[in-house]
């Protein structure tokens, strides 16, 4: 049964996937990738990852579709021309590197594998060690946060970095942004010229 | 935005405090089940966005003021690499929680857990209010136009007067 699930789950992964190739509206394009990975989520929770669920829901479709929603505020919702020229090179390469990757997969453990390598390393360990070592019940947690915890360091550190480029490229601090809107539209005369920080209407050459 | 859709607007202020108690539940409780900093944080982001999606991101700004929000968003990875160096400062390793109680190390781990959860908990949330933010209020300033492929980019000179400047805010 969980089987049939799973195989139903990677076939509506594959068919989002294709779909995600030939929709040429954004608008669709980032609904079709929330909904993949709203799939992905689906099947790391039938694998008992159930963290690993939790954060590809709430990251993968919820952050991420919002944040790709609030870009095409920004630029528009633009139907791109599909190309004419032929695209017959980038199949070959796609083809090969998809051959290349199935082949590799074949030397992979097999799925649930009890033998496989990274059941045999430190696992054992963090499950029969992890109630007296670190006494959290939840072993991901202790893995993460604990065994693992300058991993996490890292990770906390590519989200400050993340945010402050985000901030570098575009958070641009335009003064007027920093008062409510009423305040500035109304209250502010820039004519008057009463504070330095609002350019006159006239005065675009100086900024520019 | 949404002002003249009442429907809209009670449903999501109504959701919004449960959706915060349900972050602070999902980062204190990720010792015993599912979840920790990361979801959390985003889970209280997401109240925020949801709330600048209602009453407009500039009304939005003036609860999660940016200044406080920068703030918080270097003091949870200073809270993290703080608790590092407080392990070392007790005699242990860096981030090795043990040392934080000597008397009982379960518990010093504990602690440990609980406070670096909390640095990646406020560094996510923030990081994604900040994100979401500068994202939905973007505008291009007025010496560049925003992409439109059925307009000719007009002369700079004709700009200044086509476009006057504040007033693609409306």
């Amino acid at each position: 049964m969980i089987l049939l699930t799973d195989v139903i789950l990677m076939l509506f992964m594959v068919a989002t996937a294709i779909a995600l190739v030939f929709v040429r509206n954004l608008f669709a394009v980032i609904m079709l990738s929330g909904i993949f990975s709203l799939t992905a989520s689906l099947l790391y929770l039938l694998m008992d990852a159930v963290d690993v669920a939790f954060t590809e829901a709430a990251v993968g479709a919820g952050i991420a579709t919002v944040l790709g929603l609030a870009t095409l505020g920004i630029i528009g919702v633009q139907d791109e021309k599909p190309q004419q020229r032929s695209s017959l090179g980038s199949f070959v390469v796609v083809l090969i590197t998809g051959i290349v990757l199935i082949q590799a997969a074949n030397d992979m453990p097999a799925f649930g594998d009890p033998d496989a390598p990274i059941h045999r390393h430190v696992a054992p360990r963090y499950i029969e060690q992890s109630g007296e070592e670190v006494g959290v019940p939840n072993i991901v947690t202790s893995v993460l946060a604990s065994y693992r915890g300058f991993d996490t360091m890292g990770e906390v550190m590519v989200v400050f970095t993340a945010a402050c480029g985000v901030l570098v490229l575009m958070g641009r601090t335009r003064k007027p942004d920093d008062y409510p809107e009423e305040d500035y539209r109304e209250d502010i005369d820039p004519r008057e010229g009463s504070s330095d920080f609002v350019p006159k209407d006239d005065d675009e050459s100086v900024r520019s | 935005m949404m002002r003249e859709k009442p429907i809209l607007r009670v449903v999501s202020k109504n959701l919004i405090p449960p959706i915060m108690l349900f972050a602070l539940y999902v980062q204190f409780h990720g010792d015993f089940g599912p979840g920790g900093g990361f979801q959390a944080g985003v889970i209280f982001a997401s109240a925020f966005i949801l709330q600048s999606l209602i009453i407009g991101v500039a009304e939005a700004r003036r609860v999660a003021r940016s200044a406080l929000v920068r703030s918080l968003l270097a003091f949870g990875g200073i809270l993290y690499i703080g608790v590092g160096f407080a392990a070392v400062a007790m005699g242990g390793n860096f981030l090795d929680y043990d040392a934080l109680d000597p008397h009982d190390p379960v518990h010093g781990q504990h602690l440990g857990i609980l406070l670096i959860e909390l640095g990646v908990g406020i560094t996510v949330a923030t990081a994604m209010i900040t994100i979401f933010f500068t994202f939905a209020g973007y505008e291009p300033l007025p010496s560049e136009p925003a992409p439109d492929p059925n307009r000719e980019a007009p002369e700079r000179e004709d700009l200044a007067q086509a476009v006057p400047p504040h007033e693609g805010r409306r």
